[in-house]
């Protein structure tokens, strides 16, 4: 067998609580995002873009969705007789058997499957976050500093400092500190949930935290701290693209309407590093006779009469003559009825917005889901 | 439909399809925005539970092999049946010959699979067909033969089958008296596998070039060929025209309903593309947009396929702009057809007309 030099681990494990009732039945990594994709895509396709072909994803709240989304792999190309992905539920031993408690825990649990890959490298990723990122690159990095570890760091807004995990760097970017959710910060380079570890040192801590009860099994608090504090060296990668954690609905709204931009900062037309998704079997969409299409994104199989302005429209969305559809997402399978007026919304999947209806407008963003699977609907004009 | 075994015959005239068909067969021609000709036929073959198919191409296939690949997009990439490339024993010289030849080398391979049953079909016809229905139909008549056809249409030229008072073909013709009882052939057949083989060979002994013609339209006086009608909606792609303005047809969202739903969807090479874009200047009327478009101009009346970028200020009305075709900023352009990877300058005007368009070939810079 040849072997493999780098694998990348996934955590999809999470329910992301503030995204509302669009996670209610699927994990965050599962939440439409950009017209067509889901959010797991984008790490997905980075491995696959980045010449990583052995991805394990760590899945446990409601999974079910996103089992049958990555299948084989096929759809990123990671269907392969050697490696591939593998979906890395929690399981039950001979010693019994537990839930994932953390991040850090969730790859603990999974060092007998990481061992049998026997890499030398190990990318853990998270399946919450859209950019595009040539991992192949920061591993260089990491390999030119001879470090032990690597955190992809990037630059935020220095008011948004107290969201994220905050690396304090020498001049060298060597890491001096990590603070999570600092209160007052003294950098601004974020965390970023992108990390390359040597696995033999990272399986060496990831044991030493298994066997501290008191902690929390988690890699910004507890595993990255601990290796700056034994003077492990672990250096910053500073990524300079896009890169956004779609984690409330006002975030996975903002993230979308960052696409409809004249030039995005994250093209996805871009052929030279696609986004791979399952692609629905749909035909072409339609534009109306009347419709009004501007400054949006619309995916295949939709069918528009109305106006629409500055929103992204998954596939199968039918939307009725009349109706206004501004600054909005509407995600797979939504009908909007003629004349109704939407706008600063998220509709979710399948749901369905009666003739005249009145939605969102003022302040935060709507959210409107659809509390059940409808019966499957003809497109109709 | 395991007892049903899909042969898709790539021995049609391509004749009138001019430069269109130059370096393609007519089955690989690019259909609807995000299809090629042959999606058609093989949905309906696999809406229908068919499992095996085998392709009979004849000649400069390369893009329609590199379209079909190991079949996956057609859940046809098995470790048994599945689909098969059926190629010729030799190259015939382009547009001459018939598929016997071809069915006569591969018959061994035909007999071998595990089918009762073969249907045959060509890639000229677009439509959404109940397969399933007519090889119930062939089954239940107790038919020799069941010819898929539809009613005559008033403009067609061509050879009608006649029918005799029994209900079953009987002849081919060009009828003096037009009946209403005429039926237009649409390129499918169904048969059994033995009588199939008993017909190619005896083709292939007597010089025969053409399974339906010289095997079962000249064998109707010892065969039962019956007809089971179609009546939903079908686009024969027969020129240049006919290509052109079926096309536009899909912009009816009752035929766009039809075509891409009806008995089952159309299945596609996946390509991976983003969503289309509209920018703040687009304006887009009555038209498809596949994936992968960028829009800034106007629109009216038009198909565009994946990655058609559409520069400020053009306008593009009655017009079919086929894949990774980039119109440039105040190019005009009205019944025209673009090939693939063909490019329209800055300025430009192209006008052509509803029964001749203007056609910019592939890969041409205009």
């Amino acid at each position: 067998m040849r072997k493999k030099k780098t694998i990348a681990m996934i955590l999809a494990g999470g329910q992301g609580t503030r995204l509302g009732a669009l996670t209610k039945n699927i994990a965050k990594p599962a939440v439409p995002f950009g017209g067509k994709y889901r959010i797991i895509d984008f790490p997905l396709s980075n491995c696959s873009n980045s010449g990583i072909d052995t991805v394990g994803i760590l899945t446990q709240y409601k999974p079910f969705f996103l089992h049958s989304y990555v299948g084989i792999g096929s759809p990123w190309d990671l269907d392969r007789k050697d490696g591939g992905v593998f979906i890395l539920p929690p399981y039950t031993h001979d010693a019994g058997g537990e839930w994932y408690k953390g991040t850090a825990d969730a790859i603990y649990q999974n060092i007998e499957f990481i061992d049998q890959h026997d890499p030398v490298w190990i990318v853990i990723l998270s399946g919450d976050h859209i950019y595009k990122m040539d991992y192949s690159r920061m591993l260089e990095y990491h390999e030119a500093k001879a470090a032990d570890a690597t955190l992809a760091v990037i630059e935020v807004p220095w008011e948004d400092t107290r969201r994220f995990g905050i690396m304090n760097t020498d001049a060298d970017d060597r890491i001096i500190e990590f603070e999570e959710k600092p209160a007052k910060a003294k950098s601004n380079l974020a965390s970023m949930g992108v990390y390359i570890f040597r696995w033999q040192y990272l399986k060496y801590y990831l044991v030493r935290d298994a066997q501290v009860a008191d902690s929390a099994h988690d890699f910004g608090r507890n595993i990255i701290p601990g290796m700056i504090d034994s003077g492990q060296s672990v250096y910053a990668y500073r990524f300079k693209d896009y890169w956004r954690d779609v984690g409330t609905v006002e975030s996975l709204w903002e993230a979308n309407m960052d696409l409809l931009s004249d030039r995005p900062q994250l093209d996805l037309h871009d052929p030279d590093w696609r986004i791979y998704s399952v692609n629905p079997v749909r035909p072409p969409h339609y534009a109306g006779p009347n419709s009004r299409i501007n400054q949006s994104m619309v995916s295949e199989g939709c069918q528009i009469f109305g106006q629409v302005k500055r929103c992204v429209i998954f596939p199968n969305v039918m939307i009725g003559e009349g109706a206004q559809v501004t600054d909005s997402v509407l995600m797979p399978g939504v009908t909007v009825a003629p004349h109704a007026v939407i706008s600063r919304a998220i509709i979710g999947p399948d749901a369905v917005v009666q003739e005249n209806a009145r939605i969102g407008g003022d302040g935060s963003i709507a959210l409107v889901v659809q509390d059940s699977k409808p019966a499957r609907k003809g497109v109709k004009p | 439909m395991k007892d049903l075994l899909g042969l898709i015959n790539l021995y049609e005239d391509e004749s009138a399809m001019g430069p269109l068909a130059g370096h393609r067969p007519l089955a690989a021609m690019p259909y609807a925005g995000r299809y090629r000709l042959i999606d058609f036929t093989l949905s309906n073959l696999v809406n229908a539970d068919v499992r095996t198919v085998g392709v009979l191409v004849r000649d400069k296939y390369r893009s329609l092999i590199d379209h079909l690949r190991s079949g996956k997009e057609w859940d046809l990439a098995r470790k048994r049946d599945g689909l098969y490339i059926l190629p010729p024993a030799h190259s015939p010289a382009a547009g001459n010959g018939g598929d016997i030849g071809n069915l006569y080398f591969n018959l061994d391979y035909i007999y071998a699979s595990s089918e009762d049953f073969v249907v045959l079909c060509g890639s000229q016809t677009v439509c959404n067909l109940p397969l399933d229905q007519a090889f119930h139909y062939h089954l239940s008549v107790g038919a020799d033969v069941t010819v898929i056809g539809r009613d005559c249409p008033d403009d067609w030229q061509g050879p009608c089958l006649t029918m005799d008072e029994d209900g079953q073909v009987a002849a081919l013709c060009r009828p003096e008296e037009p009946s209403p009882y005429d039926i237009q052939p649409m390129g499918f057949y169904i048969m059994s596998k033995s009588l199939m083989a008993e017909l190619v060979r005896r083709c292939a002994a007597e010089g025969g070039h053409d399974l339906f013609v010289d095997g079962v339209i000249k064998n109707l006086a010892s065969l039962k060929v019956c007809v089971f009608r179609h009546t939903g909606y079908v686009a024969r792609i027969d020129s240049i025209a006919a290509y052109f303005q079926h096309q536009l047809e899909l912009l009816h969202p009752s035929v766009w309903q039809e075509l891409f739903f009806r008995y089952g969807i159309v299945y596609t090479k996946v390509k991976d593309e983003a969503p289309a874009k509209y920018k703040e200047q687009a304006v887009v009327k009555n038209s498809l947009v596949a994936n992968g478009c960028i829009i800034e101009g106007t629109v009216e009346n038009c198909i565009l396929s994946r990655s058609v970028v559409i520069e400020k200020d053009a306008v593009v009305r009655n017009s079919i702009i086929s894949q990774n075709v980039r119109i440039g900023s105040q190019a005009r352009l009205s019944h025209v057809l673009c090939d693939k990877d063909s490019a329209v300058s800055a300025g430009r005007c192209l006008t052509g007309a509803l029964h001749n368009p203007f056609i910019v070939r592939k890969g041409a810079v205009v």
